[in-house]
């Protein structure tokens, strides 16, 4: 297959990939999106292998290797369960980045391969490609693992920092640009190993200092690195289809962490240089006194909700702990039977990634028309009898709006407090992940529910 | 003069991101999950540079350092399109509209 011929493909396969991400619009059309994904991923493998044309002994290693991948990818992606999700895209992400951090260095080793020139010669701007996307890959990998680590719970989620953590960081990045000029020069193999093994340990270094509930800030953006790494690699390998694709994955995870961050009213940089728990001092230990709290159990919840018109549920990370979002669900129905108008609303950044609530609603049959976002549905907890909180805190509390002293000032919350009652599903009374008391307990018209999310559920679909 | 291919490369690199990001934009919030999981399985397109690095060389020698990277790197490559793909698949089938 010609060179020119092999590009156009590339071009298609690209196009395809585009048409995927596109497909995501809306549900409707999305599940045609991934097939035009499938496609582009099909085509581009068929053309290497034609452009290549070698269909010796090695081919049959090739198509061993990738039957072996492929059957480890389908077993997880067949068992997975739906709340481990998160983990699960910051594992993959990881393989990404070692993937291209693999196909660097072996340009560097045998760079006649790739048409890059020999070893020793390496065309300057192949050299410098190659060990930025080599440098991004293993920031990718390494941070993704710790993303990983933190998410299973392997590792706790608080934020690990230290003195001078920041100046460290600072120092590592400088010393990989100045590494990546001496390689130039020198073409050593040592100063490639180098900068490979200190972008590994920035990628540590990047992510734990960061909390979990941030994570979902840190998903995005490790989903964005993956994007620029494989465009790095596509640049020297002269790619079109991987050009493509790093570019619209890079742009995707930055608008996601964009998202994300205006989702709890900060910025960026505050996100990647430190956690919450951190910052925090004022109303944490002001007002731990004794205030009052009323709290009910299952029949009361029961009651008002029955004789409620309209009933917003707030799901939050709780839920996807619990993995209450089935007893949920019966729940609703049970409400339905009795005419009660039931909606969800869901904070952009309720659970541990985008989009994490609206998955595990979809996997308990929840139809998706009657989920809201934020800004839809916010209108309406002032005309609704009941909503009913399940494991989300800190994306409900008043004190965002009213208090300029707290950390979460200013970060967008959802108006639980209008509606005529509350319902707070939720263990002890202890503060949330930012450190911070929820005035919401302590309000006339809130009912507290000490319980598990989903023992709590289960029994109010009982005295239903 | 004439332009260097790599000018042509910086365009579509760049036009991309252009493309990316109205795209992107127009993701619906509910399938914010799906889309990190497809965006996975995109970016895996990695491949070709990985079957490239496999196959490279002569057929005396089929493991190389230079091809076992390539190989490595076709494993995890794999795991991922398949795996993400498929995930993304299982996703989208629960997402259902209210019967009326």
């Amino acid at each position: 297959m010609t060179a020119n011929l092999s590009a156009l493909f590339y071009l298609i396969s690209g196009i395809l990939f585009i048409l995927a991400l596109r497909g995501l619009s809306s549900p409707e059309t999305s599940r045609q999106g991934n097939y035009f994904g499938i496609a582009g991923m099909a085509i581009a493998i068929i053309v290497t292998f034609l452009s290549v044309g070698n269909f010796g002994e090695g081919f049959i290693y090739v198509i061993v290797f990738l039957i072996i991948g492929g059957s480890i990818g389908a077993f997880i992606a067949f068992r997975i369960p739906m709340t481990a999700m998160p983990e699960l895209v910051a594992g993959f992400h990881s393989l990404v980045g070692l993937a291209a951090v693999f196909v660097a260095i072996s340009a560097f080793l045998k760079p006649e391969a790739f048409g890059l020139g020999n070893i020793g010669n390496i065309k300057l701007a192949s050299l410098i490609e190659m060990s930025l996307g080599a440098a991004i890959g293993a920031i990718t990998f390494s941070g993704s693992i710790i993303a990983f680590l933190k998410l299973r719970g392997i590792m706790s989620g608080s934020p690990i920092t230290f003195k001078g953590q920041h100046i460290i960081n600072l120092f590592l990045g400088l010393m990989i640009i100045g590494l990546i000029f001496y390689l130039c020069i020198s073409q050593s193999n040592n100063i490639f190993w180098s900068i490979v093994m200190i972008s590994f340990l920035i990628g540590i270094l990047l992510i734990i200092p960061i909390g979990g509930a941030d994570m979902p800030v840190v998903i995005s953006m490790l989903n964005s690195y993956s994007g620029w790494a494989a465009a790095g690699i596509g640049f020297t390998l002269e790619n079109t289809a991987l050009i493509i694709t790093g570019a619209l994955v890079g742009s995707s995870g930055a608008i996601l962490s964009y998202i994300m961050c205006k989702g709890m009213n900060r910025s960026f940089f505050n996100v990647i240089l430190g956690g919450w728990g951190a910052t925090d001092q004022s109303s944490n230990t002001k007002s731990k006194e004794q205030k009052p709290v009323k709290s009910g159990n299952a029949d009361d919840a029961a009651f008002l909700m029955k004789n409620a018109s309209s009933v917003i549920i707030v799901p939050g990370y709780g839920m996807a702990v619990a993995q209450a979002q089935h007893a949920l669900r019966e729940m609703v129905d049970a409400l339905k039977k009795n005419g009660v108008k039931v909606s969800y609303a869901i904070h952009p950044v309720a659970g541990r990634m985008p989009g994490h609530m609206n998955v595990l609603l979809a996997e308990a049959n929840v139809p998706y028309d009657e989920v809201f976002e934020l800004e839809e549905i916010n209108n309406d907890f002032a005309n609704c009898d009941v909503a009913y909180v399940i494991g989300a805190n800190d994306v409900t509390n008043p004190v965002a709006k009213s208090d300029p002293q707290s950390p979460i000032y200013g970060m967008p919350v959802l108006d639980v407090e209008k509606s005529k009652s509350v319902l707070f599903v939720k263990r002890s009374l202890s503060s949330g992940y930012a450190g911070i008391d929820n005035d919401l307990f302590y309000r006339d018209n809130t009912l507290m529910l000490f319980s598990d999310a989903k023992k709590m559920t289960e029994e109010i679909v009982k005295s239903l | 003069m004439e332009i260097d291919p790599f000018i042509f490369r910086l365009s579509i690199f760049i036009l991309s991101i252009f493309v990316g990001y109205y795209v992107v934009w127009s993701v619906t919030p509910s399938l914010h999950t799906p889309l990190m999981s497809v965006t996975n399985a995109i970016s895996s397109v990695i491949i070709v540079g990985a079957i490239i690095a496999a196959l490279a060389g002569s057929s005396e020698k089929i493991f190389e350092t230079s091809n076992i990277f390539g190989f490595l790197a076709i494993v995890l490559a794999a795991v991922n399109i398949f795996g993400g793909f498929l995930v993304t698949q299982r996703m989208l089938q629960m997402y259902k509209k209210k019967k009326k």
